[in-house]
């Protein structure tokens, strides 16, 4: 009798969202678009740099290092300037990112073995990037400095430093970016998927007809809490698919791991949207509400920028995002086998998530009908 | 000049072979032809999806007809749209009230759009807001007026500067009956002053009052003229047969199918027959009931004109009801029990005291206008809404505390369409029934029988929002009889439905009721009412009055008015209310 009742709430919640252009569209719009967004414009290396050049030493040095700056992929135009204020308008205007500003004694300096000087101007306003580039022109100008016959003296005395980057070894930035992106569509599309359900039925009026049918208020929750988790849990495999597939990312890990884990993620997820749905009365107010959450949720999940970076006193706060556990099961399976202990430590949290905000949402729920 | 004008109606809209269609579907106006003259209230008249608005929204020059001409005040809406938007006031069917601004806000604002001068909206706001006694609300939020003062402000915004012809679209709608005909009077004053009204309602009571009438159906026009040509078709074939003995709902059905009958409904204990032309007198026969009725003949009604141009509604016979179980009826214990049912919010009192019983196997109906608390009252039986105090219990059960079982017992019909409109046809039903527990040959058998009832077969795969207003009213009827309740709760069930599909609704509910089916129904259609065994009259959240329609009606005859309708009734118990509250 339940099952019957349950069975029927699950295949109406399904058709809703596929017979519905509109919502057809957010289960295929935003997963795309976040696919090729994030794994290919917003890349955090940096590339296709413009910088200047006032050379006022125009010797044999001055050329040698221009000639090597240019050479390196990560420059992509390497102009002269003929003044300081030349210098100045470019970077004003945002047409170089850096300048670099050759002294007049320069390939004299380094003939005579003095020390020489060259000087970088970084543009600040885009810090991230110039601190990059001033750490690729540093080492440009180091292993110049090691050819000049000052450097081949002290050469053999100098300790050399050999990086070597595990489990990414040519760190490949899609390598890190698309396994994230596995969590943060499940992210999107359970949330919006289980807000947009009952603010939807409730501007419709086809709530009260679930009210007052047989259902009881638990099996109207689990038939909106199971739809939305089936939606993304095929998100995640379409992801899965694409990671391997398309950009080539090992997968070195167990999927039956990724995919257990993924249902208590998901639960939390759909817990948290239905919390929203319950609150909201339009279905404006439920896209909103679920933005509200998953923006600060991105960014306090160490998606882009490591949690040990954060201030202390914010560190505590991601520790209620269901997002950070599972960012870390996604990379540890695709990149480096992460062993069982480990998911199941990540998996214990995320558990206890998914009972807080389902209980809530449940609670919200029984009291929104009174 | 304008003491003319008033003596002799000028032509203020011509309307020639007007078409307008939207996509591909039959056309929303299909060559409509007419004239609309100033200085009378124009009727125009039909269901919901009959074409009113289009054809309003035509005559403000916002939209232009595919083919055909609109001249409004002698110039054309392709070539001079601005000229006429100039001359015109329009109110729009939820007019463009901000609810956060108080009324006299609302007012300036709307001076402003208009370009009303600064040294005349002194006289003309205070001459609006005496005219529409709206003085004493001026700091009021327009959200928080009642649904006539809000058509009231509507309408002195419509006024602001003083226009040639008015377009009013639905201005009855959600309005109770007192305001209705405060804002009649109104309008009937600016006609006085040569201005044309057009009135768009789908009140077909309503139509009786306007000078002149075009009656639209599913985009083509039935009929131009005055309502009293139109009455004037039925005259004399219209009967009302009083002193039934026993189930008149059985009698009705059994006249309507008889051969020579066009229409025929409950009229409170009396029955309401059309016959068509020559087929008089209605057939009164021994043995089944009516031998001692009296058959008399009655003013005919523009509903019963319009049902007879449409060809007549539909027999007697519901199949829906003859495949239904019957429920025994077991005299002990009213099936739907209020007992002081009390809603708080706040500190407004959406409903204070409600109590009434209502027995196997009658039709109970909860009148009165929008926000009076009828709603309210619905839910809190139906265990949508936790009352403050009192109970409500159904078929024995509180719907909010008993196990949700109980709820199989009951099927619910609600006020718009609110099934599944991205859903079709076919998975609206199996949602329906799986919620309801149906499944397997049970579940099966009972679709395929709402399919053959309501005719579903073509329109199996149809998303149900794109279906005609009269088929969605039909699918919501059948996914709440699926599962074969003993109480049916129906909220403003036929809402701006035809009449036809009215009639068929109506014909299924009766036949229902005698299976023993009980049914609680919210209305504020005057002549709905009368179709019920027994009403309470909600008003500001009480029940003022409570008892059959007859009775109502006889409440209130006086000599001055020997033969009430509904709506008299109405309006004399809500203000004998007042004034007892006055006094």
């Amino acid at each position: 009798m339940w099952w019957t009742r349950l069975k029927a709430l699950i295949v109406k919640e399904l058709l809703a969202v596929l017979r519905d252009p509109k919502a057809r569209l957010i289960l295929v719009g935003p997963p795309i678009v976040q696919l090729l967004v994030f794994s290919y414009a917003a890349t955090l290396e940096v590339k296709n740099v413009d910088l200047m050049v006032l050379d006022r030493d125009n010797g044999h040095w001055s050329q040698e290092l221009i000639q090597r700056i240019g050479g390196s992929p990560t420059f992509r135009s390497v102009t002269l300037a003929a003044s300081p204020a030349e210098v100045r308008l470019a970077i004003d205007t945002q047409s170089v990112l850096a300048a670099l500003e050759i002294g007049p004694t320069f390939s004299r300096d380094i003939e005579a073995g003095q020390p020489a000087e060259v000087q970088v101007i970084l543009d600040g306003r885009r810090s991230n990037a110039s601190q990059i580039v001033s750490g690729y022109l540093g080492r440009i100008v180091g292993t110049l400095a090691a050819e000049t016959p000052a450097g081949k003296r002290t050469g053999s005395e100098a300790i050399r430093i050999e990086p070597r980057n595990w489990f990414n070894p040519n760190l490949t930035y899609q390598w890190f970016m698309v396994p994230n992106l596995v969590a943060s569509i499940a992210l999107l599309i359970g949330l919006i998927v289980t807000a947009l359900s009952v603010a939807r039925e409730r501007e419709l009026g086809t709530f009260d007809q679930l009210i007052v049918s047989p259902l009881r208020t638990h099996e109207i929750l689990l038939g909106k809490l199971i739809p939305p988790m089936m939606i993304g849990l095929f998100h995640i495999s379409i992801y899965i698919l694409a990671a391997v597939f398309i950009f080539g990312v090992p997968l070195r890990g167990s999927l039956l791991l990724l995919y257990g884990s993924a249902v208590f993620y998901l639960a939390a997820v759909v817990g948290v949207g239905l919390f929203i749905s319950a609150l909201s009365m339009t279905q404006q107010q439920a896209i909103l509400g679920a933005f509200l959450f998953m923006v600060p949720a991105m960014l306090l999940s160490g998606f882009a920028t490591p949690i040990e970076n954060m201030p202390a006193w914010l560190q505590p706060v991601t520790l209620i995002n269901p997002l950070r556990y599972f960012l870390v099961i996604v990379k540890g399976v695709f990149l480096k086998d992460i062993p069982l202990a480990e998911v199941i430590r990540q998996t214990v949290p995320l558990c206890l998530i998914a009972i807080v905000t389902l209980s809530a949402a449940a609670w919200l729920f029984r009291r929104r009908l009174e | 000049m304008t003491a003319s004008a008033k003596a002799e109606p000028a032509p203020f809209v011509r309307l020639t072979a007007v078409t307008k269609r939207f996509g591909t579907a039959a056309p929303a106006l299909d060559a409509i032809e007419g004239v609309i003259m100033g200085g009378r209230i124009t009727g125009l008249v039909g269901p919901d999806g009959a074409g009113k608005t289009t054809l309003i929204r035509l005559m403000t020059g916002l939209m232009l007809p595919d083919q055909g001409s609109v001249q409004v005040l002698d110039y054309d809406t392709r070539r001079n749209p601005g000229a006429i938007q100039a001359a015109i006031g329009y109110m729009p069917q939820r007019f463009g009230l901000y609810e956060d601004l108080s009324v006299q806000e609302n007012l300036d604002l709307y001076a402003d759009l208009r370009g009303l001068p600064k040294s005349e909206r002194r006289r003309t706001f205070s001459e609006l807001l005496e005219f529409t006694d709206l003085a004493r609300f001026t700091t009021r939020l327009a959200g928080k007026l009642s649904g006539g003062m809000k058509q009231k402000l509507g309408l002195a915004c419509a006024l602001l500067r003083k226009p040639r012809l008015l377009l009013l679209d639905e201005p009855g709608v959600g309005v109770d009956p007192i305001s209705r005909r405060d804002l009649w009077k109104m309008v009937e004053n600016l006609t006085a002053e040569g201005i044309g009204v057009v009135w768009s309602t789908a009140y077909l009571e309503e139509a009786e009052a306007c000078d002149h009438v075009f009656l639209l159906n599913q985009g083509r026009l039935l009929f131009s003229g005055p309502p009293q040509e139109m009455t004037g078709r039925v005259e004399d074939r219209v009967y009302r047969l009083s002193g039934i003995d026993g189930r008149r709902r059985e009698r009705l059905a059994r006249f309507l199918d008889h051969e020579g009958v066009v229409d025929g409904v409950i009229q409170g204990e009396a029955i309401r027959l059309v016959m068509k032309s020559g087929a008089v007198p209605p057939p009164l026969g021994k043995g089944d009931g009516t031998s001692s009725a009296r058959a008399a003949v009655t003013p005919p009604r523009f509903e019963d004109a319009f049902v007879d141009m449409l060809g007549g509604g539909p027999g007697g016979r519901s199949r829906l009801a003859e495949t239904q179980r019957t429920f025994a009826g077991d005299a002990g214990r009213p099936v739907i029990e209020a007992r002081g049912l009390t809603k708080r919010f706040g500190d407004f009192t959406a409903a204070d005291g409600i109590t009434f019983d209502i027995p196997r196997g009658e039709i109970f109906g909860l009148l009165g206008p929008n926000g009076a608390g009828k709603s309210t009252t619905f839910k809190m039986l139906c265990g949508l809404l936790k009352p403050t105090a009192g109970e409500g219990r159904v078929a024995g059960f509180d719907l909010r505390r008993d196990a949700p079982e109980a709820r199989n017992r009951l099927g619910y019909m609600a006020q718009k369409f609110s099934l599944y409109g991205d859903l079709s046809v076919i998975q609206n039903l199996n949602f329906f029934a799986g919620v309801y527990g149906l499944s397997g040959a049970k579940k099966r058998e009972r679709i395929v029988l709402m399919t053959e009832i309501f005719d579903f077969r073509p329109i199996h795969d149809m998303s149900s929002k794109d279906l005609p207003l009269g088929l969605k009213q039909r699918l919501a009827l059948a996914c709440a009889v699926l599962h074969e309740p003993e109480v049916l709760f129906l909220d403003e069930p036929t809402s701006g439905v035809d009449p036809i599909t009215r009639r068929e609704f109506w014909t299924h509910i009766n036949g229902l009721v005698e299976k023993g089916v009980t049914v609680l129904v919210t209305t504020h259609f005057m002549d709905e009412a009368e179709y019920c065994d027994r009403i309470s009259l909600i008003y500001r959240g009480r029940s003022i009055a409570l008892g059959s329609p007859d009775e109502m009606k006889a409440r209130v005859a006086s000599k001055d008015l020997p033969d009430p309708t509904m709506e008299d009734a109405f309006v004399a118990l809500v203000e004998g209310s007042e004034a007892r509250e006055a006094a």
